[in-house]
């Protein structure tokens, strides 16, 4: 099959590759960016393990083809730690006991990630609520809600004592 | 000497041993996506494998036309059984001493059953690849119901073995009867059931559900022709077993063989089997000479590996009038689908499910489980729990809250009154175990008062009331519960799968300046070894956790295991990694007598040193002890400091727990609000609270799941009618209730 030529940014960083038209995006990232973070739960965007974040949205990556993020700006769980270290909410997932087989955690932490910048006070409903395109089969939940709760806490509290 | 001074508690902390919350070490790793599962693996040449399945539940093939396929380009092979045949591997032996097929042998005996194995350059070509495949079917009467199943005229599912009288656990009475186990005293329950004053009876369906980890099951597979070795990556809940069935099935010698489990996703279970994806996969490997991958979709997964339940229990329990349970009965009708590929100790096709007089005393009971074949997915697999112990929790709990009802009496005052009690264990049951240890009446005790029993059951009642007289339309129920498992299979004696004893083993190394790699053969799926199983070493030999290494899943390195599955890894590998430690202890201790100049016996372990009795001063720690090792020449020892321990359990474990659930449901539309879920666990020595903690919310989300929806249910065609996740109920953060988890401790006494 004929294929394209696609440029896609991310983590900050220009790739571009040759792609079949129907490749998913997903497969793309992983198979061919070699970014292994995202995984693969479903491909039918119930899971949210493929969850990464394209111009500012969460997006399950196997619901879009590649094509489609032709140009975009994505960020991958790859991309959300800083220089300093790990980012809060990956510190919280840890502190909380967050996960446990790791699996839902890329696209958990990166839907977190968004949400939390979407609305960086939630309450525990809008933390449930907001996270409910990801599932996890080993946590139950309540681990994970109440890390992202903490790393909001945690990243509102930094933004004051910047002010 | 042992006092708790704050020296000796900051060096105890250090150690961040038993009884921490520590942290884990694992999780760096997994909240950067730097997580290594098995579809994260990339050899160079990679090829892809995927399967052609059934979309009949029975049907004769009458033919397999692959030419379009094969003529596509970027497709290797297409393998169907005439060419595993000659291998012999177009069947493979099953855990439950069945045989199952790898490829369609002449026919498909459930739907998404594999038929044919496409290899190709990438994943998509390898689906272009599938959907080239002609295969002609020819329908065949299809059977869904067990009870259909065993009956005269039914159609024989099991063509290869109609003949056969004498199945892997006794006689077959019908073509579709597998085995009939049983456990008890029959004629004892039988007389207890007709003279008691009270009887009552009840048939329990436990649906067939799916552990469906969030990472499918998948390997990669890669023969080495210059060197003959045959390296295979995959989603094992169990490598060593793995590697001696692959040895024995494929002829290769099993030190040639090396299996690595990587990262898993989540396994609950569903990992414990061979899948035909994983010989397909070896054998095209060894056909083409390069890695090939095969990773099943979700729709494989839910449709085709190891599915859990799918137990009919026919209870009868009897009683005094006061409430004094007098006799058990049990009769499982068992849907094994159409291969008996349960995952069980070898001696136990029913799996422990005779721990189903749960925590009462009763005098006599009786178990008989019938295993059936019917066209659905092989497997019955211990789904977040021992082997089939969920299924007897749940059966005798239902018992209890039948026979309750059917006394007018209160269902937790009924469970008390016929607890065992605590100065009777070790208790022989009436169904062969015995129980080692537990306190039931303080655990229900406390979970009544955390919820307020009373006062909910008052509550109840009054909206009850209000109901009758048109106020309300919601009613409130409450779920009570009190389980006895047994769990850490198992003794050697008893306990085998496919002739391995199910004991475990842990190898430990001390590196010179004080910090240690521990290897073991179990693999976790996300319940934290690496950080738990270094917590047990801490206690045991006084370096930090955070020194210890600890290292699982691949069979060149570790010593032999059985594995993670079945709840068995802390009792048994846990208690080797203890043993292990032991030895390390004993070695050391001699090595500071040498360097202390003192006889072994004037010394004694604090914490982290050996310390001369009387002289506080005088002591050597681990970390100085393990230096000496490697640097000193003592006499009469090896240098060095490791050991290796396998350990075979005297008994298993007996771990207990009371929940409590209380849920408010509108009686016109069903709409339901879970209001609290308490859960009370006693699992004797508590390692890391937090991870435990964890366990037990992920056990209750199953557990919410399963009572709400989650069900892989088939229409009478054998269509398997929940087999995306559009259908099949997982829980999200929005359902899942909220949870409170509380704990007594009572240890074991199995040592
Ligand atoms: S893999 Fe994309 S949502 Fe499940
Ligand atoms: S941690 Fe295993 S799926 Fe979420």
């Amino acid at each position: 099959m004929a294929k394209m030529h696609l440029k896609l940014t991310v983590n900050g960083t220009e790739h571009e590759c040759l792609a079949e038209p129907r490749e998913l995006l997903i497969h793309v990232l992983r198979e061919r960016l070699n970014l292994t973070g995202p995984h693969i739960g479903c491909e039918t965007s119930h899971c949210g393990a493929c969850t990464v974040d394209i111009d500012g949205q969460s997006v399950k990556a196997c619901t879009v083809l590649a094509a489609q993020a032709q140009g975009a700006a994505i960020t991958t769980i790859e991309g959300i730690a800083g220089p300093g270290g790990m980012h809060s909410i990956q510190e919280m997932f840890r502190e909380h006991h967050g996960l446990q087989c790791g699996f839902c955690t890329p696209g958990m932490i990166t839907r977190a990630w968004r949400l939390l910048q979407e609305n960086p006070s939630p309450t525990e409903e809008e933390v449930r609520f907001g996270m409910a395109g990801n599932l996890c089969r080993c946590t139950g939940y309540q681990n994970i809600v109440k890390a992202v709760l903490a790393a909001a806490a945690e990243l509102n509290a930094a933004k004051e004592a910047a002010q | 000497m042992n006092d708790m001074t704050p020296e000796r508690e900051e060096r105890i902390a250090k150690l961040k041993g038993l009884g921490c919350s520590r942290k884990r070490v694992e999780d760096a790793r997994f909240t950067q996506g730097k997580g290594n599962y098995v579809d994260d693996l990339k050899l160079p040449g990679t090829l892809f494998g995927d399967f052609v399945r059934s979309p009949h539940a029975h049907a004769r093939i009458r033919s397999i036309n692959a030419d379009a396929a094969k003529a596509l380009p970027g497709v290797l092979a297409v393998l169907t059984a005439a060419d595993l045949a000659p291998l012999n591997l177009h069947w493979m032996p099953t855990l439950a001493g069945d045989k199952q097929m790898v490829l369609a042998d002449g026919k498909v005996l459930f739907q998404g059953q594999e038929v044919a194995f496409v290899v190709a350059t990438d994943r998509y070509v390898a689906a272009d690849a599938v959907e080239l495949v002609e295969v002609d079917y020819e329908d065949l009467p299809v059977v869904v119901d067990p009870f259909e199943a065993l009956k005269e005229g039914a159609p024989v599912l099991r063509e290869d073995i109609a003949g056969q009288t004498e199945g892997a656990h006794g006689p077959r009475r019908h073509h579709n009867h597998i085995f009939t186990w049983e456990a008890g005293d029959h004629a004892a329950t039988e007389a207890a059931l007709a003279e008691a004053e009270v009887v009552a009876e009840e048939m329990i369906y436990y649906h067939r559900t799916h552990p469906c980890p969030l990472e499918t099951c998948g390997c990669v597979a890669s023969m080495d022709k210059v060197n003959g070795k045959l390296t295979v990556w995959g989603t094992f809940q169990a490598p060593h077993a793995v590697r001696t069935v692959a040895s024995l099935i494929s002829g290769i010698d099993e030190h040639n063989i090396r299996i690595i489990s990587p990262d898993i996703g989540g396994g609950f279970g569903n990992k414990v089997g061979v899948y035909p994806g994983y010989i397909c996969a070896i054998v095209a490997s060894i056909v083409t000479g390069q890695p090939v991958k095969w990773v099943e979709d979700r729709m494989e997964n839910l449709m085709a590996t190891a599915f859990a339940r799918d137990y009919w229990m026919k209870g009868r329990i009897a009683a005094t009038r006061d409430g004094r349970i007098t006799a058990l009965d049990a009769h499982v009708t068992a849907d094994h689908g159409a291969f008996d590929a349960c995952a069980d100790p070898t001696k136990f096709p029913a799996g422990f499910f005779h721990i189903c007089t749960g925590s009462y005393d009763i005098p006599v009971a009786h178990c008989a489980v019938e295993g059936v074949y019917t066209n659905k997915a092989p497997g019955g697999v211990a789904y977040r729990c021992s082997f089939r112990v969920t299924e007897a929790a749940y059966f005798i709990e239902r018992m209890i809250e039948v026979l309750a009802l059917k006394l007018g009496m209160d269902a937790a005052e009924l469970r008390a009154k016929n607890f065992i009690r605590k100065e009777q264990f070790p208790y022989p049951s009436a169904l062969g175990w015995e129980y080692d240890s537990g306190d039931y009446h303080t655990a229900w005790e406390k979970a009544l008062k955390a919820v307020d029993y009373a006062g909910l059951r008052r509550e109840q009642a009054e909206r009850l009331e209000a109901f009758r007289r048109g106020e309300t339309r919601r009613l409130i129920g409450i779920g009570l519960t009190h389980f006895t498992e047994i769990v850490g299979a198992g003794p050697v004696k008893n306990c085998d799968i496919l002739g391995l004893g199910m004991f475990d083993s842990c190898e430990i190394r001390i590196h010179p300046t004080g910090s240690a790699i521990a290897r073991l053969g179990t693999i976790s799926q996300g319940q934290g070894h690496a950080t738990t199983f270094a917590q047990i070493l801490a206690s045991e030999i006084g370096l930090p956790a955070d020194k210890i290494t600890v290292e699982e899943g691949d069979t060149d390195t570790a010593p032999y295991g059985l594995g993670t599955y079945g709840s068995r890894s802390t009792p048994v590998a846990g208690a080797a990694t203890a043993m292990a430690g032991r030895k390390i202890r004993a070695k050391a201790q001699m090595i500071a007598a040498w360097l202390l100049e003192v006889h072994e016996g004037d010394l004694e372990w604090d914490v982290d040193r050996f310390v001369v009795k009387g002289a506080p001063e005088r002591f050597k720690t681990m970390a100085e002890i393990a230096f000496a090792s490697y640097n000193q020449a003592i006499p009469g020892l090896e240098p060095g400091l490791e050991a290796v321990s396998y350990y075979d359990p005297p008994n298993m474990t007996y771990p207990f727990g009371a929940y409590i659930c209380v849920m408010e449901i509108d009686v016109d539309t069903g709409e339901h609000e879970v209001r609290q879920v308490y859960a009370l666990d006693d699992c004797g020595t508590r390692i890391n609270p937090m991870v435990i903690e964890g366990q037990v919310h992920g056990g209750l989300t199953e557990a919410y799941a399963i009572a709400m929806a989650q069900e892989i249910a088939y229409d009478d065609l054998g269509n398997v009618k929940n087999s995306t996740l559009m259908d099949f109920f997982l829980p999200t953060a929005w359902e899942t209730p909220h949870y409170t988890t509380d704990h007594t401790e009572t240890p074991s006494r199995t040592r």
